[in-house]
């Protein structure tokens, strides 16, 4: 427990002094990481998956922003209303390309799972990457998005505050952004809070993370007023990466088999970096044709 | 309130224009409506004349048809895209034949109805959303038949207008439903880069993944009184908060006070509205 809150303490130091440090904390969250890759490998229906992808021992959004990224300067605040700590954004290199970096960050243990409110974002949030994503259009860094979230948070201040608005201007936002985005599902996606960050020219996600239009929970509720019965919709619901894959939602899966989080963030960044690569010289134009067919292909 | 207007007839043609759906005239004795506001059972014949608002103002919520023959002008609807139906895409347990029975009580294919059509002489490519089709749901279909409906309209320089009802994405098309909002979305921003008029009616209830998308997506964006309109359904935002809701949570009073809609227009004033909205945004 100890080793968590201490963890914890340096995340929040490391984000509050906006910059990426520490390689202390770095072996000790290697160690978890190492576990969370174990346990969430052995697992294998569906509702585990999301068991899985919920687990406080899977990285979270700012340990890959930490893992790919160097010099990551968080930004905050949305301009309107407030800064939401459950979508942290910001610029940051990788290579020396200056990127900007969006992500749903839920926290990894009580105390900061609390303050980023489970990694459930208020109107704030989107509007806060909303900006961010126009930044990076004006000067011409790519987005890439990290999406772990059960959802948009669910609370009377963000209704009134137009939590649905907020997400429907980032999805039409995204949809024609004038520069490359990526988007990376990592533990949960969860529903429309998740896809306001995942309208991107290509989505890719963690083998063992979901992707779902309602949590099995809700689902469950929904059809047979039991929310215990969230297993079978689990099973339902075909949430996780491969079918997302077969589907057509998702570009790639990126395999979580290495036993080495460092690797896997090493790895990630060599996929990016090649995708970049890929796109940095297509016209904005036709960057974002091909985001629209990508989307308007999907259904029938 | 200022719904005596309601009691005033409507103008001719729409009222000529209303069809009686069968049931109504197969049963000899007078049916009555309880309205779920006031309480006061209002004969359907009544109902029908009044274009479905109770005496109070209550609007009660209508089939995509009848809102197309309340709100456009007589014969001009043109149906599009009317062969499109949704798909089982992930194989859901009971959906299939869930679809089925839908289908069967409600006549139609799917939860949306696409055309065009004149509203106070002003053309406009027009989809309603249908709340007794899986209470307006949007899976592949909706969001294929919606999409369809902005290339059109864009192709054509034609504005949209856009009545939503919906529960929000269907479940039971797992994650091709959310996928819907992207794409829908997608087909919106074009239409309106292009310089494009659309118009958004927000009627009772619009909640979920088209609050989330198209139906908060319009330049102008209007509700009926009193409709739900949200994202989070209300019980599950008292489950989460577990405190009493204040009261009109998400009526559309309360998110006009809040500055997300427009205006408020009651149904026998949406057609005169729209139409000199049309008006004021026609590019000839």
């Amino acid at each position: 427990m100890d080793n968590i809150t201490e963890g914890a303490t340096k995340e929040m130091t490391a984000t509050e002094k906006k910059v990426s440090d520490g390689k202390a904390r770095d072996k000790k969250s290697r160690e978890r990481d190492k576990k969370a890759v174990e346990k969430v490998s052995l697992e294998k229906t569906p509702y585990d998956f999301v068991k899985g992808a919920r687990s406080k021992e899977r990285l979270t959004s700012l340990d890959f922003i930490k893992g790919i990224f160097t010099g990551f300067i968080e930004l905050h605040g949305d301009r309107r209303f407030a800064d939401d700590p459950a979508v942290v954004g910001g610029v940051a290199y990788l290579g020396d390309v200056p990127f900007t970096v969006l992500a749903t960050e839920k926290g990894r243990d009580t105390r900061t799972r609390i303050k980023r409110n489970f990694g459930a974002p208020n109107p704030e949030g989107y509007r806060k990457s909303l900006r961010l994503m126009k930044q990076a259009e004006k000067f011409n860094r790519p987005v890439v998005c990290f999406v772990d979230t059960s959802g948009a948070f669910c609370g009377i201040g963000a209704e009134e505050r137009g939590q649905g608005q907020a997400i429907a201007e980032n999805i039409l936002t995204l949809m024609t952004l004038q520069t490359p985005v990526l988007s990376i599902l990592i533990g949960e996606g969860g529903s429309g809070g998740a896809l306001a960050l995942a309208v991107a020219d290509e989505v890719w996600m963690l083998e063992n993370a979901v992707y779902s239009v309602i949590s099995p929970e809700g689902c469950a509720n929904i059809l047979w007023r039991d929310p215990d019965k969230a297993a079978e919709a689990a099973q339902d619901l075909k949430l996780t990466a491969e079918w997302a894959s077969a589907l057509g939602v998702v570009d790639k899966i990126i395999s979580e088999k290495s036993k080495d989080p460092e690797k896997m963030l090493k790895d990630i960044s060599e996929l990016i970096e090649n995708w970049y690569k890929g796109v940095c010289a297509m016209a904005s134009d036709e960057l974002t044709q091909k985001r629209y067919e990508r989307f308007r292909k999907i259904g029938l | 309130m200022a719904f005596g207007a309601i009691f005033r007839k409507p103008k001719n043609e729409l009222e000529k224009g209303g069809r009686s759906p069968e049931e109504d005239v197969e049963n000899e004795v007078e049916m009555t409506e309880k309205c779920p506001s006031c309480g006061w059972e209002s004969p359907i014949s009544e109902l029908w004349k009044h274009l479905h608002v109770c005496r109070c103002g209550h609007c009660f919520r209508i089939s995509a048809r009848q809102r197309i023959e309340y709100l456009t002008d007589k014969d001009s609807f043109s149906e599009l895209f009317s062969g499109i139906e949704s798909k089982d895409p992930i194989e859901f347990p009971g959906y299939a034949e869930k679809l089925e029975q839908v289908k069967r009580n409600s006549r139609e294919l799917e939860a949306v109805v696409c055309g065009e059509a004149t509203i106070g002489d002003e053309r406009c490519a027009i989809y309603v959303m249908n709340p007794y089709f899986m209470m307006g749901s949007m899976g592949a279909a909706v969001g294929e038949k919606i999409t369809r409906v902005f290339e059109h309209a864009q192709e054509h320089s034609l504005p949209v207008v856009g009545c939503t009802v919906s529960g929000g994405a269907r479940m039971q098309e797992g994650i091709i439903s959310l996928m819907q909002m992207a794409k829908t979305s997608g087909a919106v921003k074009r239409h309106s880069d292009a310089g494009n008029f659309y118009l958004a009616l927000l009627t009772d209830p619009t909640t979920g993944g088209v609050t989330a998308s198209f139906a908060m997506q319009g330049d102008i964006i209007i509700a009926e009184p009193g409709a739900i309109i949200g994202f989070a359904g209300a019980r599950v935002v008292e489950q989460t908060v577990r405190k009493k809701l204040p009261q009109g949570f998400q009526k559309a009073e309360l998110l006009l006070e809040h500055g997300f809609l427009d205006i408020i227009v009651p149904r026998i004033k949406q057609r005169s509205v729209i139409s000199t909205l049309l008006k004021m945004h026609s590019k000839g």
